[in-house]
């Protein structure tokens, strides 16, 4: 009896999800680069949150409807902004993000070569 | 009531004495002799004063005091003694009072230690400290003062958010600041030697201590925040490239190559500004860090906004500290050395540069990473996030050469040195690659990219252990370091690779199987404790050995605050970890099961504590040779 | 020379990024994106609470109308606080308050109007938090205004007075 009370408490303060034990890898890698938004750093596989689980269902529903995992990501992108993507595709908004850290790298390259090694 | 106020007077007092510390230390600069007894007993007033401050909040705590506004909004009578006591640094005010108990701690512990060095680097040094640490005086009494009166008294304080209840997490934050702090004595110790013209080999060998202390606090308070983040947060991940743990990353990375470089300096004296740098930067980005977390600028959406106060507070202060650095930086350096840092190319100086540039790069990686989407925001108001798929593809490919270097970097001589009889570099290099080849031809993963990293790791696993019977003790804490982080690699490789993971939905009495395991729910329990009510699901796990487990995952509801978390169940081994969670599953009378097998998870924690412990042994010798 | 051109660059490049973590500081205390979005709203199914029937998007949202639209549960804190400022909201004509009822417990929910009083118009069921995602919601409470089919404005988080003035503002 206590234990259907605390199950029924649960019930009320826990995220539930109602999901089915299929297509799992591609939800899983879905749901590994998707945001959690309400989150702390999150990605919405690692979540529990309300939001996260909403969401869980959704991308099972897409997969079920036969969409690709880019178009789900679009839809995703459209309805929150890019921000809810882990992945931030090459574009203008990123070209620095991406290219920085190896220009930095190639610059560090030259520096070391240029002023410390005794060429011959 | 007496400690709030007891606490609140001792840490004004703490800063009378800081400031009065400052004054004096200026005025007789120059006269610096009439100093030296009296700044030991200035500066032990000072950290005695922050103790008792300490102890206070730590004892409102403890009986539960809550006309004390911090223990009002972080803890509860309920909650057991452990997460009370632990509760005073687990919130933004008493972890600033614990910044500062560290800061103060280890002022007068450098104070104590440096007996050789000239008064006037002494002092100077204390000066600097002086300026963080009563920076974060007034930051605390102003912005975020521990000891603020509630009234009327509340009967009943908020409680301690549950998953902020456990043992890993409660050392983690003061190992951690051990390590962040650590660095400010540092930065103070090289600005203050930079101003004197005193970067020199004496002064490496008496720094390095310190590097090599904060290094091994970091790494420890690192790994313990990764432990927290695999046993606590459920679903078995360990690190998550989440903007608050690049933060402590930063200061790891920076504080890594600084410790290689200063070995340069202290062999060879060259270097000096690269070293300066470093020092610099490694404490900015431990300030760096705690602005981020601390002023919420990193926040998602409804985590609603800290004190902005707070936030502008620290990014001025750590603002003040970095123009102050340059400063001296550009002003009293002048880099005289000229011709002298010319290396041969097969040196262990180039090797050690390798080292540095790799670091670097990855440093600017991470940090790139993590502020990246605040600047573009400011300038574009466009939102981005950055996730892990950014870290592994900029990363994992410069992986390769910066494990094939660390394996034969040490090897090298100073100034030049040659391949001769290196023939087992070339063998064991071959046996690595035929290895990591046949292993994952065998698992059937085929991943170019997998190979060759598998191969380099295992290279430098090879090599370290057959220097480690072939050069016996010559370099052991090198050895040992570097040992440990080819495990470290090679562990989260292979549990990348083999984790398996099995989802279903299961009523009690059902079993899942498939040609791995077999899964049968027994029965669910329940259980009162004090804090928290549970219902604790039992498993009995077979897999396809025969060998049987019995996991009892549990779904908590803690009652102050109210808040329902999920208990993975998890049992270790040195070959692998079986990971259980259960989770309700609406509407339906089943529980949803996540079972997950996760190879190696115990070598990623005992790799990093040999790496950390390869530092131990380095600053033992240190002290020995003395 | 080239020593003052370096510093003086370094100074300068930390000065930049002094200022954008400043203004950054700024902005995250209105950490809401997108709160004008002049977006059409977006396709649904969903189930009347009291009725049972099924409904979609036109079911509920007609041309030329204004709405507004918000989430709310009956275990969610704030929703209880800014419920009475739906009601007062609720006397002026020109709005229909729709309500999203986000994974609630229906006995729990119908209790919860009954007790604090019923603004909506037209209350509909989200038992999954689907179609709140449809709506490119975050959680609850949230609230969106609604004119011609389109979103003109979203409200993260409880409702405030300010906030009911302005909605009072943009309908006239």
């Amino acid at each position: 009896m206590k234990t259907l009370k605390i199950i029924i408490i649960i019930f009320f303060i826990y995220p539930t999800s109602n999901l089915k034990a299929e297509d799992l890898e591609m939800k899983n890698k879905i749901t590994k680069n998707l945001r959690c938004l309400i989150c702390q750093g999150q990605s919405v596989y690692d979540s529990d949150s309300e939001f996260a689980n909403s969401l869980k269902i959704i991308v099972d529903k897409k997969i079920d409807e036969g969409l690709s995992e880019d178009q789900i990501y679009e839809f995703f992108k459209n309805k929150y902004g890019e921000w809810i993507l882990y992945d931030p595709g090459l574009n203008k908004n990123t070209y620095i993000l991406w290219l920085l850290p190896l220009l930095i790298f190639l610059a560090g390259g030259a520096i070391i070569y240029n002023s410390f090694i005794v060429k011959k | 009531m007496i400690y709030s106020l007891v606490g609140h007077y001792s840490l004004v007092l703490g800063l009378i004495v800081g400031l009065t510390l400052f004054y004096f230390s200026f005025k007789n600069f120059n006269n610096a002799t009439i100093l030296n007894s009296k700044i030991l007993s200035f500066t032990f007033l000072q950290f005695f004063f922050v103790v008792i401050s300490f102890l206070c909040l730590i004892f409102s705590f403890v009986f539960s005091d809550f006309s004390n506004e911090t223990v009002f909004n972080n803890s509860h009578t309920t909650k057991p003694l452990f997460y009370k006591i632990s509760g005073t640094w687990g919130n933004h005010e008493g972890s600033l009072l614990l910044w500062l108990l560290v800061l103060t701690f280890f002022i007068f512990i450098f104070l104590i230690k440096t007996k050789n060095q000239p008064i006037k680097y002494k002092i100077l040094t204390l000066v600097f400290q002086q300026v963080i640490i009563i920076g974060f005086f007034i930051f605390l009494i102003k912005t975020s003062n521990p000891f603020n009166y509630l009234f009327p008294i509340p009967v009943e304080g908020l409680g301690l958010n549950p998953i902020l209840q456990d043992p890993a997490l409660a050392i983690h934050p003061p190992i951690l600041y051990l390590g962040y702090v650590g660095s400010s004595i540092i930065f103070s110790s090289v600005l203050s030697a930079t101003a004197l013209k005193m970067i020199s080999i004496s002064w490496a060998t008496h720094i390095k201590k310190w590097i090599l202390t904060s290094w091994i606090f970091l790494t420890l308070g690192i790994l313990l925040g990764s432990i927290w983040a695999y046993y606590e947060l459920g679903w078995g991940g360990f690190w998550f490239w989440d903007p608050v743990e690049n933060v402590s990353l930063m200061p790891w990375l920076a504080l890594t190559t600084l410790l290689h470089c200063i070995m340069v300096l202290e062999k060879k004296n060259i270097l000096s500004s690269w070293t300066i740098i470093l020092s610099i930067a490694t404490f900015t980005l431990s300030m760096c860090g705690t602005f981020l977390v601390r002023s919420g600028i990193l926040n998602s959406v409804h985590t609603f906004a800290n004190d902005p106060e707070r936030g502008v507070f620290i990014l001025i202060f750590l603002f003040i500290l970095i123009f102050l650095s340059l400063f001296i930086f550009f002003f009293f350096h002048k880099d005289n050395e000229k011709n002298s840092n010319q290396f041969f190319w097969l040196s262990k100086e180039t090797s050690i540069l390798i080292n540095n540039w790799f670091m670097m790069y990855f440093l600017s990686v991470v940090l790139i990473g993590t502020v990246y989407p605040i600047f573009l925001d400011v300038i574009s108001s466009e939102k981005i996030s950055v996730g892990p798929p950014f870290y592994h593809k900029l990363i994992i490919p410069f992986l390769i050469p910066f494990l094939l270097m660390m394996a034969i970097g040490p090897k090298l001589k100073w100034i030049k040195s040659d391949f001769e009889n290196k023939f087992y570099l070339i063998c064991l290099l071959l046996i690595s690659i035929f290895l990591a080849y046949f292993i994952l031809k065998s698992f059937n993963q085929k991943i170019l990219i997998n190979t060759i990293l598998i191969s380099s790791a295992l290279y430098l696993f090879f090599i370290t252990i057959r220097d480690f019977f072939v050069k016996k003790y010559k370099n052991m804490s090198q050895n040992i370091s570097h040992f440990g982080f080819s495990l470290l690699i090679l562990s989260i490789l292979f549990n990348n690779l083999f984790s398996s993971e099995v989802i279903t939905n299961l009523k009690v009495g059902e079993t899942f199987e498939n040609s791995k395991v077999n899964i049968y729910f027994e029965s669910i329990d329940s259980k009162k404790s004090k804090n928290y009510d549970s219902i604790i699901a039992n498993f009995n796990i077979r897999n396809s050995n025969g060998e049987e487990d019995k996991l009892s995952p549990e779904l908590r509801i803690y009652n102050q605050p109210v808040i329902a978390t999920s208990e993975a169940d998890i049992k270790t081994s040195l070959i692998s970890d079986k990971f259980i969670v259960v989770n309700l599953v609406q509407n339906q009378d089943y529980f949803n099961v996540r079972y997950q097998v996760k190879p190696l998870m115990m070598w990623i924690w005992i790799s990093v504590i040999l790496i950390s412990f390869g530092g131990l042994i380095s600053l033992i010798k240190k002290n020995h040779e003395k | 020379m080239r020593n003052k051109i370096l510093s003086i660059s370094i100074f300068l490049f930390f000065s930049i990024v002094f200022i954008v973590f400043f203004k950054g500081l700024k902005e995250t205390n209105i950490y809401t994106p997108d709160l004008d979005i002049k977006k059409e709203i977006p396709f649904f199914h969903a189930k009347d609470f009291y009725t049972g029937k099924k409904l979609n998007t036109s079911d509920i949202f007609k041309l030329d109308q204004t709405y507004l639209l918000n989430i709310w549960s009956s275990w969610c804190v704030p929703c209880r606080k800014e419920h009475p400022l739906l009601l007062s909201l609720n006397e002026n004509k020109k709005i229909n308050i729709i309500g999203m009822n986000y994974k609630d417990n229906k006995i729990k929910a119908e209790k919860f109007l009954k007790e604090l009083g019923n603004p909506y118009k037209r209350v509909f069921e989200d038992l999954e938090g689907t179609i709140a995602i449809e709506w490119g919601a975050y959680g609850v409470p949230e609230t969106f205004l609604i004119y011609n089919n389109k979103i003109i404005r979203k409200y993260i988080g409880p409702l405030n007075l300010n906030i009911i003035e302005e909605i009072k503002l943009l309908i006239k």
